[in-house]
């Protein structure tokens, strides 16, 4: 079938009243978690992933596709009209955004936000499902060699190329990778790093170090900084674009988009890239340059499509090579393989109907969202508003529960009290959180290089397997030496510019959040 | 946050711990691999190797992490409370340990109770209450509708 024929079967799945209903509840559930100060899409991601659980695989991804979104859109709203954006994808969005806002414009600016995302969701995902067959083609005669070069460009990438130190970006990818060492190996059954506890040889989960790290961490690093109280702008004014915002707003989406989407697609971390080069574009092509850092419209308009645009191509790699190059794309990963499904080349010809009603879920949530977040834009608001010590006890409370939803086996014991190993790592592990926010340390590596890490050992052990143990085969292939090649590039091009004093630009891009 | 803005660019004793702590667990992780029983017919590229590469990787991370914390380059941190710290790992502790008798709504108030005295709202006894309430109707939403195995206490039990 071609790809026509295949979304349009997705299509039909998609649209089955259940699954609409997923999507609903997806979308909603997202926005309303995203929106919240503090969430960003992969906490959103991490959050909501339980109640996912005891849905059957479709429905589950499908309601996953509307969280993803729906967590998008909501972490835009957060930075127009509070101006601490939850994630570095939408720091540029607070910018123009929450000037305007402070001017009376803030309706305008979401729906700006909100159109734009829409417009860039449809061709980014459009795009994807026409380009995703044809990389699944080539990945197909990909060997072990190719994805361990893949995986190291990835690492690379998402460690040391952006961010302010390479030093702590790297240490916090080994962190990562030690942490997914913990538990059997798969290859010969032996356990590894378990200490002789049962719990571990199961490996940790990314859930749980995912939660953990950006709940439970963060919750800690806001409480100890003390009350600083955000002040939310409130929208006044009407909340529609004149023609003039029209005018200035969609040639900056599409800029935005065909800048997003190439670079969320490629294989390498560190999506939200695309937003500094959009606003940059369109501080250069605007005709009213007086009004950038005033709040300027296509300021917002530009970023907030190249950031969706980039959020949909990120589920390239992720679905044809298997390659989470984001936090949240990672933990959508763990979701796949809660389900037995492990995302690549075969998963294309495996899971055919699914991969597609995911695709075509994606874009009906993304419909839905259109349809739902400008008229609800008063209760978003009011969620902006809830006073901190009940927000960040319901962020604990969900953290909690989701991790006890996942493995409540009480399997610990403290004397007589029993008490669930599962939850007591998520403790140990939010504490890290909190060390490594304080001093600097990204934290995107730790959770990629937790579920990368694994696979890198096996393609790597693969490759070497096939070649009797001959490591120059990890290099025989065109494909590997160049992706070395730019792996290389993606260390010594920003260590080059941080030597000669020009690493602002750099520590402006870190990956913190997603 | 840049790097160097420590401007007194002393030794910082906080970073120099981390350094030791990280080579501390490449050690364990050198030791933990090499008390591994292999099997005779084994490939070459074992269990082992990863393991080791991390562990060294670690090792020369806390030598540069030494270095940058003698050369005092991390960035500046806020003078910051532990208490509220405290608090919430406190609480998030007590909900771990009450939780399999208790049931999660009681447990969950005692979490909710530290959590909003570290942001610094009280009295405990109404956020417990507040936290109790609200835990209850989310284990009910959770635990009947969604079928998620959460743990019920005397609380839960009154719900047949």
């Amino acid at each position: 079938m071609d790809t026509f024929g295949l979304l349009a079967a997705g299509f039909a799945a998609a649209l089955q009243w259940q699954n609409l209903i997923y999507a609903f509840i997806g979308v909603t559930l997202g926005t309303a978690v995203g929106v919240l100060p503090g969430i960003g899409p992969a906490l959103t991601v991490a959050l909501l992933l339980p109640v996912t659980y005891r849905l059957d695989p479709a429905g589950s991804l499908i309601m996953f596709a509307g969280i993803y979104y729906g967590g998008m859109y909501g972490g835009s709203t957060t930075s127009i009209l509070l101006n601490t954006p939850g994630e570095s994808a939408s720091i540029v969005t607070a910018l123009e955004g929450n000037k305007m806002a402070r001017k009376g414009r803030g309706g305008p600016a979401l729906a700006t936000a909100a159109i734009g995302s829409f417009v860039a969701g449809l061709i980014a995902t459009l795009a994807m499902a026409f380009v995703a067959p044809w990389l699944v083609r080539i990945a197909i005669s990909f060997g072990p060699a190719d994805y361990f070069a893949l995986m190291v460009l990835a690492f690379v990438t998402v460690s040391a190329a952006f961010g302010d130190s390479a030093l702590r970006g790297v240490t916090a990818l080994f962190i990562g990778l030690g942490l997914g060492v913990i538990g059997i190996d798969l290859q010969t059954g032996q356990a590894r790093l378990a200490f002789g506890i049962p719990d571990l040889l199961d490996g940790i989960e990314v859930t749980t170090l995912a939660v953990a790290l950006f709940a439970i961490g963060e919750t800690l690093v806001i409480a100890a900084a003390g009350n600083l109280d955000d002040e939310v702008v409130a929208v006044k004014g009407s909340i529609w674009m004149t023609l003039e915002d029209w005018k200035r707003s969609w040639p900056a989406w599409l800029r935005g988009t065909f800048i997003g989407f190439p670079i969320g697609a490629m294989p390498a971390g560190g999506a939200e890239i695309g937003t500094f080069f959009s606003y940059a574009a369109e501080r250069r092509l605007t005709k009213h340059p007086e009004e950038f850092g005033e709040g300027a419209i296509e300021g917002v308009a530009g970023p907030e499509a190249a950031n969706n645009a980039s959020a949909a191509g990120t589920l390239m790699p992720l679905l044809t090579l298997g390659l989470p190059t984001t936090a949240t794309a990672a933990i959508m990963l763990a979701g796949f393989q809660q389900f037995g499904l492990q995302p690549g080349p075969l998963l294309f010809a495996n899971n055919a109907s699914l991969v597609w009603a995911l695709i075509a879920s994606l874009l009906v949530a993304n419909f839905m969202l259109l349809v739902l977040n400008l008229p609800l834009i008063g209760l978003w608001v009011r969620l902006l508003t809830i006073p901190k010590p009940w927000l960040y006890s319901g962020i604990l409370l969900f953290a909690t529960l989701g991790t006890l939803g996942a493995n409540g086996a009480m399997s610990g014991s403290l004397g007589p009290i029993r008490f669930s190993f599962e939850l007591m790592m998520l403790l140990g592990f939010g504490i890290l959180g909190y060390v490594l926010r304080r001093f600097g340390y990204p934290i995107a590596p730790v959770v990629i290089g937790l579920i990368l890490g694994p696979l890198a050992e096996q393609q790597l052990r693969r490759a070497l397997a096939i070649s009797q143990g001959d490591p120059s085969v990890l290099v025989h292939s065109p494909l590997a030496i160049g992706l070395y090649v730019i792996a290389a590039a993606a260390v010594l091009v920003p260590l080059y510019f941080r030597l000669r004093g020009k690493g602002e630009v750099f520590s402006q891009l870190a990956a913190d959040e997603d | 946050m840049t790097s160097g803005s420590n401007p007194q660019r002393r030794p910082d004793g906080a970073a120099l711990v981390i350094a030791l702590i990280m080579a501390g667990i490449a050690a364990i992780i050198f030791w933990q691999t090499s008390i591994m029983r292999l099997p005779v017919h084994q490939a070459r590229v074992g269990p082992q190797v990863f393991p080791y590469a991390i562990a060294t990787g670690l090792f020369l991370l806390a030598l540069g992490t030494a270095v940058s914390a003698w050369r005092g380059s991390f960035p500046a941190r806020p003078r910051e409370n532990y208490g509220p710290v405290l608090w919430i790992v406190g609480g998030l502790l007590g909900q771990i340990l009450l939780v399999s008798s208790l049931g999660f709504s009681l447990a969950s108030g005692v979490l909710v109770a530290c959590t909003a005295k570290a942001f610094g709202r009280g009295p405990m006894w109404f956020s417990f209450l507040c936290g109790a309430v609200f835990a209850f109707i989310v284990w009910f939403i959770f635990a009947r509708g969604l079928q998620l195995s959460l743990p019920a206490g005397p609380l839960e039990r009154l719900i047949p």
